[in-house]
């Protein structure tokens, strides 16, 4: 079919070709139409290809590995990111809801498999961001030896999110017989902490510039799987893992406190705290056992364990300043004290709220 | 840390802990005037470790204890009015009003924003030529110099969109007003070496030969405070009221000159209410006249708010060192820092907030 000879010759008003907007998120990439379609294209799929997400359907259909034969639990985990500025140093957006979800996934001692990412891109958000934050999710799932399987993008007006929020979900398989969970903690149990703490929370603060400080502190989100796993080989018999993230240490010990039903007393001095994070605490007026972490993993051993556990710790690439920081006791139950450098008790108790910089 | 480490040395402690104990023949008491001071005096345990004769009861100095109720229902007014941008220092986001505070009026969609510095709200009021920009000047001497520079800067670039709600509070007339109570039971003074170290302490010879109270200038790490406890404990034993320095690496006689003069150039005394304890007459900082144009009380006109406060709590008598937070009946059960019916539950330099957060099951032994 061939009209065009009794078409009037156009030499008015023409449509406009549409703007590619290859430089930006606009509303248009959050339709499900044409302009998603070339976002998962260009920019999701390079990076996390795999063959449930190249299958293009809305679900991914996955198989466990050797089901047949494999017995336990499965572990699932999901976590929403939100973090200004997207990108800080020692990391961004991406690879914290990476590393958030897989360390989450494994703290019940499971191993790891399969992650689904959900993107809301604020409107103006520039693709080369976007691109960044993506490629460190892929790095940041290779690392830990992971696949994600599903996603799904939606895009907001301006003003109504924070360049990009991501929320992912993680699955992991607990092999049978492990039974590690917040309420396992016994008296008599070692306290671990994998190394530096505060040093997430600090690298965060100081990058949003509003404090007037500088810091070449950096964040410490990471992957802890892989140590998680030569620590169990090291102290099978591990009661409790975590990893403090928002409210810190001590709120994080509280909660353990609390699930056990025991007592942690904590050594003040045995805490690993680098200089320049409790030098920028000193100064702000924050306790940096109240500091986020994004890499750190406590780890509740019985004694006779808690050498191995150290020293298995101590060699993995996130452990090097791992340390033995208190102990689990009896009473009093559901309390966390910390013996100071001083020799007096206090009382670690959980955060209130929002950290506040003091006034002077 | 360097300058942080030595001042927290566990042996030195131990030196300084066992001089008090071979110090003390009978009951003092001791009032500690920060807020700093007490939360470093629990978190170390430091009373813990004291003879039990020497008592420390804690002062009055926690600015966003003592910022009035009625200061507060005026910030929260401004802060939810439309145009304006309202800045403020975190810890005064949480204190309660009569009906709400700073956070609540963020979320119903105030913006209110926390500043580290007074010299940022000025920046903000530079940026947003078309807001009204506040800034809620609290504190003692100590945050006096920045929060008047904010004025004069305010000044110099000729800012008509910037001005400062002020409410700022002296030590010596505290001091004066603790003293001369009835009730009074404060026999040394442990003082507040961040105030010192911009006023000096020369007005304070006059108070510790009027009361005959020893005064000694006080730091905060736990070394600074067992120094300056025992120079209090051993002019006490000694029948001594005189004024000693135990701060001396930050603080001189004659204080910060510069900062002293930059404040009486924007401020003068006036009378002030203190939360929980009423008005001391020429206890605070206002502005002069010839600086009103930057007074946000009448720019804003909430000079008719005026407010009562709980009846519950005492933080007024805490303050005073009359009674401990222990004494409260709603300390940590319907008073918390989740739900802190008085501020002294709500900065972290309140005493109730400290024995909260550091000491709250002794309580229960």
């Amino acid at each position: 079919m061939n009209n065009e000879n009794h078409l009037p010759t156009l030499e008015g008003p023409v449509c406009p070709v549409p703007l590619q907007h290859a430089d930006q998120v606009v509303m248009g990439h959050g339709s499900g139409g044409k302009m998603t379609m070339e976002l998962i294209r260009d920019i999701f799929m390079p990076r996390f290809k795999c063959d449930p997400l190249a299958a293009g359907n809305d679900f991914a259909a996955v198989g466990l590995p050797n089901l047949a034969t494999l017995k336990g639990q499965l572990s699932i985990s999901t976590d929403a990111h939100s973090v200004a500025p997207l990108i800080f140093p020692g990391g961004d957006i991406g690879k914290l809801a990476v590393c958030g979800t897989v360390n989450d996934v494994c703290m019940s001692g499971a191993l790891p498999l399969y992650l689904t990412a959900s993107f809301i891109l604020e409107e103006g958000l520039s693709m080369t961001v976007l691109e960044n934050i993506v490629q460190s999710m892929r790095a940041a799932a290779e690392e830990a030896g992971v696949q994600i399987i599903a996603g799904d993008t939606k895009v907001v007006e301006r003003g109504k999110a924070d360049g990009v929020f991501i929320t992912t979900t993680g699955i992991g398989w607990i092999p049978d017989g492990r039974r590690i969970g917040g309420a396992e903690a016994q008296p008599g149990d070692k306290v671990l902490v994998s190394g530096y703490l505060g040093d997430h929370g600090i690298a965060v603060l100081a990058a949003r510039g509003e404090l007037g400080f500088e810091t070449a502190v950096q964040s410490d989100v990471a992957p802890l799987n892989h140590m998680i796993h030569t620590l169990l080989t090291a102290a099978p018999h591990t009661h409790v893992m975590r990893d403090p993230t928002r409210g810190g240490l001590a709120t994080t010990l509280n909660e353990i406190a609390h699930q056990s039903q025991v007592g942690i007393v904590l050594q003040e001095t045995s805490i690993p705290i680098r200089p320049a994070v409790q030098a920028a605490c000193e100064m702000l007026g924050f306790d940096p056992l109240y500091v986020a972490n994004e890499g750190k993993l406590i780890a509740i051993v019985p004694p006779d364990e808690a050498k191995d556990a150290l020293e298995s710790m101590q060699r993995s690439k996130y452990g090097e300043k791992a340390a033995i920081i208190g102990e689990v006791t009896s009473t009093p139950i559901k309390r966390v004290l910390l013996h100071t450098t001083m020799g007096s008790n206090r009382i670690l108790d959980v955060m209130a709220g929002e950290m506040l910089p003091r006034i002077c | 840390m360097r300058y942080v480490d030595e001042f927290r040395d566990a042996e030195l402690a131990k030196g300084l802990l066992s001089q008090i104990h071979k110090t003390v023949t009978r009951n003092w008491v001791v009032m500690e005037i920060c807020g700093g001071q007490t939360h470093a005096i629990m978190r170390y345990g430091l009373d813990e470790l004291l003879p039990p004769q020497a008592e420390l009861v804690h002062g009055p100095g926690c600015p966003v204890c003592v910022t009035s109720l009625e200061l507060i229902d005026k910030a929260l007014e401004i802060a939810s009015r439309p145009n304006v941008i309202f800045t403020s220092f975190g810890d005064m986001l949480r204190v309660p009003g009569s009906k709400k505070d700073l956070f609540s009026v963020r979320a119903s969609g105030g913006d209110v924003r926390v500043v580290y510095s007074p010299l940022d709200a000025v920046k903000i009021a530079q940026d947003n030529p078309e807001k009204e920009v506040v800034f809620f000047a609290i504190g003692f001497e100590t945050t006096a110099p920045p929060n008047v520079m904010s004025v004069l800067q305010a000044k110099a670039l000729g800012l008509t969109n910037y001005s400062v709600l002020v409410s700022h509070v002296r030590v010596p007339p505290a001091m004066n007003a603790i003293l001369s109570s009835p009730h009074n039971r404060v026999q040394g003074f442990l003082a507040a070496g961040h105030v010192n170290t911009v006023m000096g302490y020369w007005e304070y010879p006059e108070i510790a030969q009027k009361y005959k109270v020893p005064i000694v200038v006080t730091g905060f790490e736990p070394i600074d405070l067992l120094r300056g406890l025992l120079m209090v404990l051993q002019q006490l034993e000694n029948k001594q009221y005189d004024v000693q320095n135990a701060y001396s690496r930050v603080v001189s006689y004659e204080g910060n000159k510069a900062a002293q003069e930059m404040i009486n150039r924007v401020f003068e005394p006036v009378d002030r209410q203190w939360r929980g304890i009423g008005s001391i007459p020429q206890s605070g900082w206002g502005l002069r006249e010839t600086f009103k144009e930057f007074n946000a009380e009448t720019r804003f006109e909430v000079a008719h708010i005026q407010t009562r406060e709980s009846e519950i709590c005492i933080a007024g008598q805490i303050l005073r060192g009359l009674k401990k937070p222990y004494d409260c009946p709603a300390f940590g059960t319907q008073c918390t820092p989740r739900n802190p019916l008085g501020a002294t539950m709500v900065s972290s330099e309140g005493a109730c907030a400290a024995y909260y957060q550091y000491a709250r099951y002794r309580g229960e032994e």
